[in-house]
């Protein structure tokens, strides 16, 4: 009974006074309802929201960069414009779209899978989504402005972003708009780890999680100790920017080498930060559509703990053609090659979870077979480039954009259309069309083939990337030609899709609870769930918990009549109140990097020359920043209490009232 | 049963989480994780252009003053003691004790900043090693410049707490928020003996 009565313990019943609050917003709609929100699953719907809406942004210029590359010669972008778009396509499909949609999983579905009524801390949670915002404005800010936007690819090597060699504040958003995305990440990672070690329901032993739920973990995990690297790194790069220091300034002994390191230390985790999350939604959906248990669920949890470790010790890989010397290029090389085998295991786990099973072609099931297929050809040139003495071959060629492109749209893309699909249902008590699902996955499937299959060919044959255009002699112009066909067919794909998702929303057919018969917990709720999630915080007996609930429905119902029993008897349901503080301590952030960032110094000719407007405007922002922590910290984490009737309605009179008085 | 649970407060148990371990807590350890890492990078940087001087760097031992920061080393560490007593304190509920400790712990964080400040004058004005002039500026000024900043946060964190001992709210249920901040605080005082270790003493075997 005493894991029933969560956060009760927190509730100060004997303390008279009321916590000290300027304003308690309780809107729960219209503009005020969302900016203050604590409430997991719409923060999970805002993030996804804001990833749909920056892959717009990054389609285009992908868009922008097959036209320019469509025929030799072509004079459609200038090579300054060219490199805007690869670098803004890179750092927004990674850090402003696959991101975001991971996250939005991780806040939607996460709690529902472990039986939790919301994160650990709702508050905090607000605070990851409108930093990730403010990081993503900031990154973005430069198209506006006579600078341009940040030009220097999506790695960012030292010293092509010093001062000397990109002396517009471009670079100054790019690097404050990463450093804030980190911020955010990190907080919400945090959140993570916390909500699923902790926030488990009665019986939800750590090897009944759902596999999506442990790859949440790893990634978390993954998250919290990569993203300091690249901060570093980022601070750094600041700090020679804006003060002079010389920590890549070559002339006073700077090593841009140490910016590969870093960035890399960060960015071979990152690859797993966008896989992961992909692998566990695969893993969730696999199992629903083979109808058939995860085959060798601890396997695969395990290899995910292993490709997340092995991760920390293969960053060089994408250093070899640097001269790090024998020892630590055959070292890095063997790592490599040893992270490809958990990564194989798994896949050996989903055909063995195919296998024999009865399986039923929906749409989220052929996204997830596509992935399976995808996912495998990617892995297999990474393999490829672990060879060393290969990849000097390779590096820096097409057959590196072949190889991320599989593993990034085949891999992570896929599987995320996949979990979209798969859990729409839940999330708007409205089900897909299986036509137009099944049209938009054929048009995505074979136009991503048709773009990024060529170029394996292109990049063998020496076209070199991020080269904005080549001469018709060089035997490149069929594959490129082929190349931005497939990525209009692709485009069309994706607009199919979202424009499916899009009229679902408003106009689809509604669905009951648990459409596909599901094997999991979140689709023990009714759907749309209701803000409280559970009626009754179920008790776990078995892995696939659903499954089991299903086929054991008169024990259920007497185990849940009298957990409602006694949580009533507790003072109900705890909801934790709204808050407008993460909001605006995020805005003070805005206000602070657009301070750092934006601003022109008073005198750009002398360092440090951040006296006047531009430390006035940062400190304005930290200034807000402080405030509303402030604020935050003091108004505490209490909540109020609601009591539900039978069908999960909330009974009016217990309303509002504060929670343990 | 939280009103029974009150008499016989239990600080090393949540019974409302799946572990036992209070959210915060493991919030805590789980930032700290991260932090190390931030630590981790910034004490490699320093270590890798030490190995790396370009020529004119002046050697750090020229620079450094040994005895004060001995000295400095010596108060963070006894502000840890105090800390740890201010934790004790609060969780007897004795709030009288548990100020003496916060103020002894802000007033000892105060004298490491102000010995940094000093030093930090003296390295640009008498030894004219600047942030800019050369890398071992950059990473020396960098390095310990965060250090500096994580042990401001953690002054003003403390001084936060002790005006909120003031309002009557703060009672022996919320000492998981003076624990957890303890944490943090014993957590910046290892890291400065990396750093002490790794920066000053280094340069001196
Ligand atoms: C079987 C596992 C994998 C192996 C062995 C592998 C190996 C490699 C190697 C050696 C490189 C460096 C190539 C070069 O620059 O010369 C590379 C690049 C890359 N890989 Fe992988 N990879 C694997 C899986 C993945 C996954 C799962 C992802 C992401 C979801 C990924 C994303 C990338 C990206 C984005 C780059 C290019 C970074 C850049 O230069 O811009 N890889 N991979
Ligand atoms: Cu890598």
């Amino acid at each position: 009974m005493e894991a029933l009565a969560k956060t009760d313990f927190l509730a100060k019943d004997d303390l008279p006074e009321k916590p000290f609050v300027l304003w308690r917003p309780t809107a729960k709609t219209g503009l005020m309802s969302w900016l203050t929100t604590v409430d997991h699953k719409r923060i999970g719907f805002l993030y996804g929201i804001s990833g749909l809406f920056f892959f717009i942004f990054g389609g285009i210029e992908a868009l922008l960069i097959r036209i320019q590359l469509a025929v030799p010669n072509n004079t459609f972008l200038t090579s300054a414009q060219y490199s805007e778009m690869f670098t803004m396509h890179g750092t927004t499909m990674i850090f402003l779209v696959v991101m975001p949609i991971g996250a939005a999983f991780f806040n939607f579905i996460m709690p529902l899978q472990i039986g939790a009524r919301d994160v650990a801390f709702p508050r905090l949670n607000a605070f990851s989504f409108w930093t990730f915002l403010v990081g993503a404005i900031i990154v973005n800010l430069g198209w506006f402005m006579k600078g341009g936007a940040p030009d220097a690819g999506w790695f960012g090597y030292a010293p092509l972003t010093t001062r000397t060699f990109s002396p517009t504040h471009a670079i100054d958003m790019w690097v404050m708009g990463l450093q804030l995305l980190g911020v955010a990440s990190i907080a919400a990672a945090l959140n993570f780890i916390v909500t699923i070690i902790n926030l488990r329901a009665p019986g939800m032993t750590m090897m009944r999680l759902p596999v999506f739920t442990w790859m949440t973990l790893f990634t978390s995990f993954l998250i919290i100790l990569s993203f300091p690297a690249i901060t570093i790194a980022l601070i750094e790069i600041m700090m020679d920017r804006l003060f002079g220091t010389n920590f890549f300034e070559v002339s006073n002994g700077g090593l841009p080498i140490l910016w590969q390191h870093l960035f890399w230390i960060f960015g071979h985790p990152e690859v797993y930060i966008l896989i992961l999350p992909a692998m566990g939604i695969i893993s969730e959906i696999l199992p629903t559509f083979a109808r058939k248990p995860l085959f060798g669920y601890p396997v695969v949890v395990f290899s995910g703990a292993s490709i997340g470790f092995l991760g920390f010790g293969v960053w060089s890989h994408h250093m070899f053609t640097t001269g790090m010397g024998t020892t630590a290029t055959a070292a890095f090389a063997l790592m490599t090659m040893a992270i490809a085998v958990p990564t194989g295991v798994k896949i050996f786990n989903w055909i063995g979870t195919l296998w024999g099973g009865h399986l039923s072609m929906r749409t989220p099931m052929m996204f997830a077979l596509g992935f399976l297929w995808m996912f495998m050809i990617g892995g297999l040139s990474g393999v490829m480039h672990a060879a060393a003495p290969a990849d000097a071959q390779q590096h820096g060629s097409y057959f590196i954009v072949a190889h991320f492109h599989y593993v990034l749209i085949g891999g992570s893309l896929f599987a995320l259309f996949a979990g979209i699909h798969y859990w729409f249902p839940l999330m708007f008590g409205r089900r897909v069309s299986e036509f137009w699902g099944k049209l938009a996955f054929w048009l995505v499937f074979v136009g991503f083939n048709v773009t990024f299959f060529p170029m394996h060919f292109l990049g063998l044959e020496g076209m070199p990337r991020r080269t904005f255009t080549y001469d018709a002699n060089m035997g490149w112009n069929t594959g490129n030609f082929w190349s931005t066909v497939g990525a209009f067919i692709l485009a069309i794909g994706v607009a199919v899709y979202f424009l499916t998702m899009i009229y679902t929303y408003f106009r689809g057919a509604r669905t009951t609870r648990d459409p596909w018969d599901a094997r999991t917990l979140e689709w023990s709720l009714p759907n749309p769930p209701p803000e409280y999630n559970f009626r009754v915080l179920p008790t776990v007996h078995a892995r696939d918990d659903w499954w089991y609930e299903k086929r054991h429905t008169q024990e259920i119902a007497r185990e849940a009549a009298e957990h409602a029993r006694a949580e009533d008897a507790h003072g109900g349901i705890h909801m934790p109140f709204q808050s407008i503080y993460p909001f605006c301590a995020s805005v003070g952030i805005l206000i602070g990097a657009i301070g750092v960032a934006v601003v022109d110094p008073a005198n750009p000719a002398q360092y440090p020359g951040f006296w006047g407007p531009k430390i006035a405007v940062t400190i304005l922002g930290g200034a807000i920043m402080f405030v509303s922590v402030v604020l935050w910290s003091l108004e505490g984490n209490e909540g109020y209490h609601i009591h539900l009737n039978e069908d999960g309605s909330i009974k009016d009179d217990a309303g509002h009232a504060p929670a343990g008085h | 049963m939280s009103s029974t649970a009150a008499a016989t407060l239990n600080h090393h148990h949540d019974p409302t989480t799946s572990t036992g371990i209070a959210n915060k807590k493991l919030l805590m350890w789980a930032f700290l994780a991260s932090d190390c890492m931030f630590f981790g990078c910034l004490i490699s940087t320093h270590l890798i252009y030490r190995l790396h001087p370009p020529p004119g760097t002046p050697p750090a031992r020229e620079v450094f003053s040994i005895e004060l920061t001995s000295f400095s080393t010596f108060i963070l560490l006894m502000s840890s003691l105090m800390m740890a007593l201010a934790v004790n304190a609060i969780q007897k509920g004795n709030l009288k004790s548990l100020r003496w400790s916060l103020l002894t712990t802000i007033f000892f964080g105060c004298i490491f900043l102000g010995c940094q400040v000093y030093e930090f004058r003296n390295f640009v004005f008498e030894k004219h090693l600047t942030i800019t002039n050369s890398i071992l500026g950059t990473t020396f000024f960098t390095l310990t410049g965060t250090h500096g900043l994580h042990v401001l946060i953690g002054v003003i964190w403390l001084s936060g707490m002790l005006l909120y001992s003031f309002t009557g709210r703060l009672t022996e249920k919320d000492s998981i928020d003076v624990e957890s901040m303890g944490l943090y605080w014993h957590f910046v005082d290892i890291v400065w003996i990396v750093i002490f270790t790794a920066v000053y003493l280094l340069e001196y075997i």
